[in-house]
């Protein structure tokens, strides 16, 4: 009964949809990139950073990575701009510019 | 072999779910189908059975919970009447559109108000568009037979919807009368293990139950779900089959007694089909040619089927357990006029409505619908109130 | 037995009508009959008036209605007489059997214009010297056996007995009790049959 559901949208008649639209794949989210919604863009500045790691829980899309106690730049697929991570570092360390594109224009 | 016994309704539901041995049973209790998980706990506390139950706060959480325990790959049901029925509702819907192949035992009491306790059917038919198929019983016996053919019929894979094992509140639930049982080897065997094709607890093959569906998808999800519905009538059919030949009872969509000659038929559910048959045979004594068509499955609706039947008679009784408040009887009413219209079979049909809130409904009951149906259909000038209440008080009786 | 019978019994909340009705029924299943015990269901208080029903036949019972027109009424207190019709419908060649301490030719003057047989059983009496408590149940079920004679009396007794052994297991000496309430119903009940 398995199908793949990566051949289902909007144009499948309802005798090809899988059984009470049962999705069978975990993690789906993953390659929904959601970061093209952004309109502004947060900047990480890792020298300025103090790795006291406020800033990851607080994200609601989970857009930034920690590996091993640290963290690394944000992931710009899904990130998408909502500036909560900047309001809780206490260092000043992560910026918003505008625009979808993680450069500082001088 | 099977087993001679005396048992109510409940106590012969109960037995069935026994028997069955689901692996999930989340309830609740509430008049008059308490006696129904009741007995399951003793089974299950006296170690006769394996089955996990769940006790709820609430009849909303039985159902989530039959659902919950359905989607991760276990047999599940459970069992409810009126005001637990209502609760259920969103559930109700959730359990159909994911098509979850889970069965609730319904013990039928009518919904307020005013508030009373008594058998009508109007919890079950206001249920009656959530998507679930509906099985109505008779008697014991018959509530027995539907309780173990409603797996069966809910894990076929052309089906995968849940369903609703009606019987007549108190009338039937609270009643002890003689009933044939079958062995528990027989049962299992006809019941068979459940073998589940997408589940949450399937290790390597994730799944995701019940997702938002834009409006691109809702309505094609809908469509297949109606297919379902349709499509259940032949699985219906094969196990009522199946189960005929093994243990020699029951019916299909509904059964019918002495209606092959008979120009005035009645069409009833539950219970009273019962009363309406003994009155059928009194009545053809007299020379009377009169049948009753018991109605056992009402979802899915078997209108041509229905219609076929009617196809020769002069008039029709409709008997409706409950109102629908439409100015011309209950959804029975209008469901097998609808199949009269779309078949072109235009027989006099007259719509009752009887026994609200446990108002007996009698042997001689019958016999006035039956003479009321012969002036009608013998005489072209009378006027027919299309629309009656059975056993009314009113002004004129004054 | 060649053609069936209606029962209609009227008790009060809490003093083992139903019971009784399911127990009939439970007993005339055992010799091999139709049957069907109900109770007529309605707020469910201690001390209120209640109504049980039994229909026992030699073929099979397909109405679920009442009883309106019974062969027999039970009384199970007399209180009742005042307040209920219990003779309503009861057929003119039906029986009543009514727990009280007085004779038929006493109580007949409170039935209406009830013409059939009247019996009347002391079943406080015989529950108190036999299980030294008051149970009614018990004598007016052995009551109904004795004045119907629905089955053998000896049948009767032999199934009661093994009923009783089943359901009081664990507490025997109430076994003896309840079947000397059934044969002291008896020997009450032998004049008037």
């Amino acid at each position: 009964m398995r199908t793949d559901i990566s051949r289902i949208n909007e144009h499948t008649p309802y005798e090809e949809l899988t059984e009470g639209l049962m999705m069978f794949a975990g993690g789906t989210s993953k390659s929904f990139k959601t970061g093209e919604w952004r309109t502004n863009t947060p900047i990480f500045h890792s020298e300025k950073c103090k790795q006291c790691l406020l800033c990851a829980p607080v994200c609601p899309d989970g857009c930034i990575p920690v590996k091993d106690s640290k963290r690394s730049d944000f992931d710009y697929d899904h990130c998408k701009g909502c500036g909560i991570c900047v309001k809780a570092c206490p260092f000043n360390a992560i910026e918003m510019v505008p625009g979808v594109e993680p450069v500082i224009n001088s | 072999m099977s087993i001679k016994d005396r048992m109510s309704g409940n106590e012969a539901v109960a037995y069935a779910i026994k028997q069955i041995d689901p692996d999930v049973m989340p309830a609740f209790p509430i008049t008059p189908s308490t006696e129904i998980p009741q007995l399951v706990s003793n089974y299950i506390a006296n170690g006769q059975m394996n089955t996990e139950f769940i006790p709820v706060e609430s009849e909303h959480s039985s159902m989530s919970a039959t659902i919950g325990a359905e989607a991760a790959g276990a047999r599940s049901l459970t069992a409810t009447s009126s005001c637990g029925l209502a609760l259920m509702w969103e559930e109700l819907l959730v359990a159909a559109s994911n098509r979850m192949p889970c069965v609730l035992a319904l013990v039928n009491r009518t919904l307020s108000g005013p508030i009373n306790i008594n058998c009508d059917h109007s919890d079950s038919m206001g249920a009656r568009d959530t998507g679930w198929i509906q099985i109505y019983a008779e008697n014991n016996q018959e509530a027995y037979d539907n309780m173990l053919q409603a797996f069966p019929i809910a894990e076929d894979e052309h089906v995968h919807l849940p369903v609703m094992i009606c019987q007549d509140g108190f009338i039937t639930s609270h009643a002890v009368q003689n009933i044939i049982l079958n062995e528990d080897k027989d049962v299992c065997e006809f019941v068979g293990e459940y073998n589940p094709g997408e589940f949450l607890l399937n290790k390597g093959n994730p799944v995701a139950f019940g997702p938002y569906a834009l409006s691109c998808y809702s309505m094609e999800a809908k469509k297949a779900q109606e297919k379902a519905m349709e499509d259940s009538k032949a699985v219906i059919a094969k196990v009522a089959k199946d189960y005929r030949e093994r243990f020699g009872r029951g019916f299909t969509f509904f059964e019918e007694y002495r209606t092959s000659d008979a120009d005035h038929i009645m069409i009833i559910m539950g219970s009273a089909a019962g009363t309406a048959k003994q009155a059928v045979d009194d009545l053809r004594n007299q020379g009377k040619k009169v049948g009753v068509l018991k109605l056992r499955v009402f979802r899915p609706f078997p209108g041509q089927e229905i219609a076929n039947v009617l196809q020769n008679c002069k008039s029709v009784a409709i008997m409706d357990r409950t109102e629908s408040y439409n100015g011309h009887g209950g959804p029975l009413s209008s469901e097998v006029r609808a199949a009269l219209f779309e078949s072109k079979t235009y027989p006099e049909v007259v719509c009752y409505t009887y026994g609200l809130a446990g108002r007996d409904f009698t042997v001689e009951d019958v016999y006035e619908i039956f003479e009321e149906l012969e002036n009608v259909s013998s005489n072209n000038n009378i006027s027919i109130i299309q629309h009656r209440y059975i056993n009314l008080r009113t002004k004129e009786d004054r | 037995m060649d053609k069936g019978i209606e029962i209609r019994w009227h008790g009060r909340g809490g003093q083992g009508a139903k019971t009784a009705a399911l127990l009939l029924a439970d007993v005339c299943f055992k010799t091999g009959a139709y049957v069907q015990g109900f109770p007529e269901y309605g707020p469910e208080r201690m001390g209120a008036p209640i109504t049980a029903f039994n229909r026992i036949s030699p073929d099979e019972i397909r109405v679920h209605s009442n009883i309106y027109y019974p062969d027999l009424v039970v009384v199970v207190d007399e209180t009742l007489l005042r307040s209920v019709d219990v003779t309503a419908g009861l057929k003119d060649d039906g029986a009543i059997i009514i727990n009280t301490e007085k004779d038929p030719s006493a109580i007949r003057p409170m039935l209406k214009e009830f013409k059939g047989r009247v019996y009347t059983l002391d079943a406080r009496d015989i529950s108190v010297k036999a299980l030294g408590k008051y149970f009614p149940n018990t004598p007016m079920l052995s009551a109904v056996v004795a004045v119907t004679g629905i089955m053998e009396w000896p049948v009767f007794i032999k199934e009661m007995r093994a009923s009783y052994e089943h359901k009081f297991a664990k507490k025997p000496e109430v076994i003896d009790g309840n079947m000397k309430a059934l044969e002291l119903t008896y020997e009450t009940l032998k004049e008037q049959l």
